[in-house]
């Protein structure tokens, strides 16, 4: 396995869209882009995967409310039925109306922070976490596209990458992750 | 453009004929005098009530051990005074019942003429706020909006003839329009109605839907016509488009206000004892989602015959998120009027909602299921709302659960336990459903089905979500 990379770098959004899918149809391997803002349709274009992130929100609602179902039927109908201010408290149906806010938020709580939580995890992001930048400039004004050289011509893929409207071409050891 | 064909008007056409003749049995199936429904009561009574006509299970109970309960369930629907002193509780029983069933049929024509306007005016409200917020989506389905919007002139016409047959005394599905209702001292005198004639009287009542209907009628024939000059204008000139901005504006303010008064007016004051301040609120809600999912199912009627090859599955999924989104506010809305009213549980605000749920049961609860749990499950996922069938479906529940709606808010208080579905309600739904295709279809094919001149129209074309 090659131990190089090639780094390029892009000032223009366009113009990375472009070098994607050209580089694509070439069949490099893009391994990463690193880029300072959302670019529509980048993901389209690398042929990412669409992410999964809501059907795991939905789950995770659906979780919140089991809980707050049974949190309250145990609490309110199970354990103790008292007569608040004269409440039906003989089964959970009967005094429904009165638990759909703790439902609703809860449905809401769980969806939301798990989700959330999710995303952190599976985007592997945390406090004092080491930044994986391989150039600052990618965080203000510049694109960047990691290429795996495995197997390809060094030479002829700088020579390609540049036609694709790269402004500028590192050749780079792979640190070891 | 758009022509009509001639399988179109077949369909609506034998809609209009068919439901005219339903209703029609509804009406002359109207029990001729209080004698012959005192004869069917003590039918149902000996049959047990089986298969007797319009059978529902209160008849027996209120026949048999006739005390508090069918009295307490009926307070708002109570039409006979309390002249039966003298009389018998079996007589003064099959008065209050005659005159439910003599309500049935008119209360069924209210129901499907109010929902298929309100359709329209929805359309319309619709319309002006995708104006008002310049959105750049939505250019292309104008005309669609026109076109279901337009409801509203030949609705407007009908609900008002009807208003104006109830005024003059047709019919009684209003209690508080009773002769002697605020006379003291008269048999039929409510002081509670009474202290609220001031509002509550015909002539007012009358004017106010008349300048109402006018005023709606007003902005969507305006709107229409700064639509067609927008066409014909030269390139670059947006005047009648900035017409049409700003009558939009200034419509929305108006229809805010009168929408709100009408559903006092033609709605809430069935049950001219009970109240509730979001009650406005929540029949816009209602009208609003029944209108967007209207405009959704003529948009991919008239795609899948090709007339709209600039709409993609990005419009469509724009109008099912609306359709989602307005589904959940309108449940939002409902639950909040009734989750106040029943934890309170203040008496007199509490009986709109122990008729609804000892009598109307099956409906009443259903049709929150359909209107919520529906729209929720059908359209939560982003790629069912591009599907034009998981669309089509789940705007056919929320047409049939938002007539549900407008059903158990208007019935309970006109012929309270006599009520079932049968002729007169779905052949009037049926006449109003052909009426308005019919109408809706045919002034969409009066224009093209592209707006021109729009600024709007070349980004809402190449729209993408």
């Amino acid at each position: 396995m090659s131990t190089k990379i090639i780094h390029a770098l892009y000032t223009d959004d366009d113009v990375l869209l472009q070098a994607v899918k050209q580089v694509r149809d070439k069949h490099y391997h893009i391994d990463e882009i690193f880029t300072p803002f959302p670019v529509h349709g980048l993901e389209k274009a690398m042929g990412i995967a669409d992410t999964r992130l809501a059907i795991n929100a939905f789950l995770y609602g659906i979780v919140g409310l089991c809980v707050a179902t049974a949190m309250m039927n145990y609490i309110m109908i199970e354990d103790w039925p008292q007569n608040i201010g004269g409440k039906p408290s003989f089964s959970y149906l009967e005094n429904l109306p009165a638990f759909v806010p703790i439902m609703f938020e809860l449905t809401v709580f769980f969806a939301a922070h798990l989700m959330v939580i999710t995303f952190y995890m599976r985007s592997r992001l945390w406090p004092f976490k080491k930044a994986e930048n391989p150039d600052v400039r990618t965080t203000d004004d510049h694109f960047l596209m990691e290429i795996d050289t495995h197997g390809a011509d060094v030479e002829e893929a700088t020579k390609f990458l540049y036609d694709t409207g790269a402004v500028e071409i590192k050749l780079i050891d792979k640190e070891a992750h | 453009m758009y022509k009509v064909t001639s399988k179109l008007k077949i369909v609506a056409f034998s809609l209009i004929i068919l439901g005219a003749l339903l209703t029609a049995v509804g009406f002359w199936q109207v029990p001729a005098s209080q004698d012959a429904v005192k004869e069917m009561l003590a039918n149902e009574a000996a049959h047990g009530g089986g298969h007797a006509i319009e059978s529902n299970e209160h008849h027996d109970v209120a026949t048999v051990s006739h005390g508090d309960a069918s009295h307490e369930t009926s307070v708002s629907g109570e039409h006979h005074g309390e002249s039966a002193h003298g009389v018998s509780h079996e007589d003064e029983h099959a008065e209050h019942v005659y005159h439910q069933l003599k309500n049935r049929p008119w209360s069924a024509v209210y129901v499907a003429a109010f929902f298929f306007f309100m359709i329209g005016l929805g359309a319309l409200a619709f319309h002006a706020v995708q104006k008002a917020a310049q959105a750049g989506w939505s250019p292309v389905l104008f005309r669609v909006m026109e076109g279901v919007s337009s409801y509203i002139l030949p609705g407007g016409i009908i609900m008002f003839l009807l208003l104006l047959a109830t005024g003059l005394g047709a019919n009684h599905i209003f209690i508080w329009m009773n002769e002697g209702v605020d006379v003291v001292g008269h048999e039929n005198y409510d002081a509670i109605v009474a202290g609220k004639t001031g509002f509550l009287n015909v002539p007012f009542w009358l004017f106010r839907a008349g300048a109402f209907l006018v005023g709606w009628n007003i902005y969507r024939w305006n709107i229409r016509k700064f639509g067609l000059k927008q066409d014909e204008a030269e390139d670059g000139d947006i005047a009648w488009y900035k017409k049409g901005f700003k009558h939009s504006a200034m419509f929305l303010v108006f229809f805010i206000v009168t929408e709100s008064i009408m559903s006092w007016d033609w709605i809430m004051s069935f049950d001219p004892h009970w109240f509730s301040t979001l009650f406005g609120w929540y029949v816009f809600a209602s009208m609003f989602v029944s209108a967007i999912t209207a405009i959704a199912l003529v948009t991919i009627f008239l795609k899948s015959k090709g007339y709209l090859e600039f709409v993609n599955d990005s419009h469509i999924h724009d109008l099912a998120k609306f359709m989602f989104g307005i589904s959940i506010f309108w449940t939002y809305l409902w639950f909040s009027q009734f989750m106040l009213i029943w934890y309170s549980n203040i008496p007199e605000e509490v009986t709109y909602f122990v008729t609804r749920i000892e009598d109307y049961n099956i409906v009443f609860f259903g049709m929150v299921a359909i209107n919520f749990l529906f729209p929720l499950l059908i359209l939560m996922n982003s790629d069912f709302k591009r599907i034009n069938w998981f669309v089509v479906t789940a705007g056919l529940f929320i047409i049939v659960g938002h007539y549900l709606d407008i059903y158990v808010m208007v019935m309970p208080s006109t012929v309270g336990e006599s009520w079932f579905i049968g002729f007169p309600e779905i052949g009037s739904f049926l006449f109003f459903a052909g009426l308005f295709i019919f109408y809706v279809f045919h002034t969409i094919s009066k224009a093209p089905l592209l707006v021109k001149g729009d600024p709007y129209v070349g980004e809402s074309k190449h729209f993408h979500y």
